[in-house]
């Protein structure tokens, strides 16, 4: 699905700063399936998700998106695979505030020109599986963690992205609220949805929706671990 | 195309959204800013159909007027100019004009006193312009008393009030009889305050005025040509002034606006941060914010130029027209020709719409290049 | 189905409508004017005149067309009012004492 090879991130490379963030990663992220990254803090996890979701760019080596290399593609290509391909759950939610729900939900369809009525369509159809429909026109600021976790999910789920991206999703959410995401997660796994996200909350990691574990440390991946579940 | 369009109404969507997040912001802005457009278009309205109006109105003036100076003041005419211009070549018509200022010290108000060339109006009656019908309360009947230089009072009866859609030209105008005009006065017999005449030749007029110098050297011809010309540029200077008046609040605008616009909030910098980060590219975000500044700039004209029309063209100028006419006690009140100055108002447009669209998209400029994933470091 | 965008392009388009109906307005009012500002300029070119009434406080404001040649405030006959002080500077209080009591007495009549 996702291929990474010999990936180097440095930052503030050629000034006094310089530090890499990421020193060789080779690694190739199954399809359908939810993918962990751990770590301690500073490892390089967040660095490596945004290069996973095209957010940003290696330093150096490549990144296959179904056996396409996109690492050399212009700013503009990128941004139209990250539209159509990539989902982003953000640790903050990064909802914008003042907007209701449903508005936060529709904001990556704007870009594409898809019609408002069926963005409203999927949007709603997204909300009432997240049993959020009740809150359809609150404002974003007025929703409690947990819903606004879930309006992320929408809004990551709007263009109807192969893959998932997300980072740090259970920081702000307690166990029942962690324990109710990642019941989500294992859903869109099974519906077909490739999902990656960071965590260093053992919640997250041992549990048992995660299939595969990637453990990294000082920019270098020391293990990989399949660590689930008889295929379904 | 459609994909185009429902694209643009989307950014135009979240613009408009935004905006209403910030309503009290936004609506001040949008205020001050279509007063401001308000306040230029009512000036160059005005001035423009006002030089319009008078071009137009003055088009029937005497080709020449003849004034006679001593000592660079013009003075009376004396007996022998009429006769001896007459005789000249191409002049087809030749008359002395008799006219002078009355101040009226009851209303601090100067009349023009003049002899009508067209009419015959019998001893003690006058004709009077409407500005002093209304502010004299004078009505056909009523009689006036006028004090002389000389110190005595005559008595006049009012016998006509002339049309008030011609105030223009007349609102002032107090026409007597020469037997009037001269006793009132003291006007010497066979003088007068100058003498207008009529060329045969059009193209001759500029060559009349020089043969008149010539013949007589004291004399100083004023030609139709010039006074169209003064009025074609007349307003210049006090349409600057107030400009000038202007421009303090103009400069605070500006400050104000490009606060707004060119500051961007830490909020508004985030929310461009979401936006790249889940899919909008660079473009997408400055369109949506050239769509802002558009839209609240091409508002913001629309409404204030409408305003300035309907002031100007339905209420007189009534805010500025003190600001214009200076402090004098006799305003004629006259309803102007709407003629509108294509260029004048694209000219309007481009500089209100086009600094503050600017001024919205250049700081957007750095924001919306910054890279997509520094979202994700808050 | 309220949409903002159709809110804000309504309001927009709203305020066009009335931005060309100023137009329309004007064409309309230079037609009704026509015939007065025909008569206008008929009564301007019977009574000789020279100059519109705009500002009646001094003479080289009433009829700046005619006013001295080389004075104070008219250094040339296309100049027009060259000082703030035209529009700013009212007479000398001195001067319009000294008349008005006298006038006050003279005219009890109208
Ligand atoms: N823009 C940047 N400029 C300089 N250094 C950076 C930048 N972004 C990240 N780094 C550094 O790169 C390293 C890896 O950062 P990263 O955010 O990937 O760590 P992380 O594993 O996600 O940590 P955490 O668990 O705390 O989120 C850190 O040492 C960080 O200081
Ligand atoms: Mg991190």
């Amino acid at each position: 699905m996702l291929e990474l090879a010999n990936i180097r991130k440095a930052f503030n490379q050629g000034r006094h700063n310089e530090y890499w963030a990421l020193k060789g990663i080779d690694l190739a992220i199954p399809p359908a399936r939810v993918s962990v990254l751990k770590g301690p803090s500073g490892s390089g996890k967040t660095t490596l998700l945004t290069i996973l979701g095209c957010l940003a760019r290696p330093t150096e080596g490549r990144v296959r998106l179904k056996g396409e290399d996109i690492s050399g593609l212009p700013e503009r290509f990128l941004t139209e695979i990250r539209r159509r391909s990539f989902g982003f759950i953000f640790q903050q939610f990064n909802l914008v505030r003042g907007l209701s729900a449903i508005d936060n939900i529709i904001l990556p369809g704007y870009p594409t020109g898809t019609p408002r009525a069926q963005l409203l369509q999927r949007a709603e159809a997204l909300l009432a599986d997240m049993q959020l429909a009740h809150r359809r026109d609150a404002k974003v600021e007025w929703l409690s963690g947990g819903e606004q976790q879930r309006v992320a999910i929408c809004r990551a789920l709007i263009n109807d992205p192969e893959i998932l991206v997300a980072d740090e999703p259970t920081a702000n959410l307690d166990s029942r609220l962690s324990a109710e995401f990642l019941a989500i997660l294992r859903r869109l796994a099974e519906a077909g949805r490739t999902v990656i996200l960071t965590s260093h909350d053992p919640l997250v990691v041992e549990s048992a929706v995660v299939d595969r574990v990637y453990s990294l440390r000082d920019g270098q991946l020391i293990d990989v671990r399949d660590v689930r579940r008889a295929a379904p | 195309m459609n994909r185009w369009i429902e694209k643009q109404r989307h950014l135009i969507d979240f613009t408009a959204s935004s905006l209403a997040r910030r309503k009290g912001k936004s609506l001040g802005l949008l205020v001050v800013y279509t007063l401001l457009v308000f306040v230029l278009a009512s000036v160059s309205l005005y001035t423009h159909a006002l030089r319009n109006e008078a071009t137009r109105v003055l088009a029937g003036t005497p080709e020449i007027v003849l004034q006679r100076l001593i000592a660079g003041r013009h003075d009376l005419v004396p007996p022998g100019y009429v006769e001896k211009i007459g005789r000249m070549r191409g002049v087809q018509k030749i008359e002395g004009r008799l006219w002078g200022y009355y101040y009226d010290s009851v209303l601090k108000a100067n009349y023009t006193f003049m002899v009508p060339a067209d009419r015959n109006i019998a001893e003690g009656e006058i004709t009077v312009g409407p500005a002093l019908e209304r502010s004299r309360g004078l009505a056909a009947g009523n009689g006036i008393s006028f004090r002389a230089y000389s110190g005595e009072l005559h008595t006049f009866i009012v016998t006509g009030v002339l049309a008030h859609e011609s105030e223009l030209v007349s609102a002032d105008l107090v026409l007597m009889s020469e037997a009037d005009f001269r006793r009132f006065f003291a006007y010497p017999e066979g003088h007068y305050t100058d003498i207008a005449l009529w060329v045969a030749n059009p193209q001759e007029v500029r060559n009349v005025g020089r043969k008149l110098i010539d013949a007589l050297p004291d004399s100083r011809p004023i030609l139709r040509e010039e006074v169209l010309r003064t009025y074609a540029s007349v307003f210049d200077w006090r349409e600057g002034m107030m400009l000038a008046l202007l421009s303090a609040a103009i400069l605070a605008f500006g400050i104000f606006a490009w606060e707004k616009a060119a500051g961007l909030s830490a909020e508004e910098k985030r929310e461009i941060g979401i936006l790249k980060a889940i899919g909008w590219e660079t473009g997408d975000v400055i369109a949506m914010k050239f769509w802002e500044g558009f839209l609240v700039s091409l508002l913001a004209f629309l409404l204030g130029y409408v305003a300035a029309y309907v002031h100007v063209f339905h209420f007189e100028f009534a805010l500025f027209a003190p600001v214009l006419q200076g402090w004098a006690v006799l305003y004629p009140s006259f309803a102007l020709t709407p003629r509108i100055d294509g260029v004048q108002v694209a000219t309007l447009f481009v500089f209100t719409v086009l600094p503050y669209t600017a001024a919205t998209l250049v700081p957007i400029w750095r924001a919306a290049t910054t890279d997509p994933d520094t979202v994700m470091r808050s | 189905m309220s949409r903002p965008s159709d809110r804000v392009l309504g309001f927009t388009l709203l305020a066009a409508a009335l931005f060309a109906a100023t137009f329309v307005d004007a064409a309309l009012r230079r037609g009704t004017h026509e015939a007065a500002l025909q008569r206008t300029a008929r009564l301007a070119e019977d009574l000789r005149l020279s100059d519109p009434v705009l500002f009646t406080e001094a003479r080289y404001t009433r009829h700046p067309t005619q006013a001295d040649l080389h004075s104070a405030f008219q250094d040339h006959p296309v100049a027009f009012e060259h000082f703030p002080s035209g529009s700013l500077l009212p007479p000398p209080a001195l001067l319009l004492d000294r008349h008005e009591p006298l006038d006050r007495e003279a005219a009890p009549s109208d």
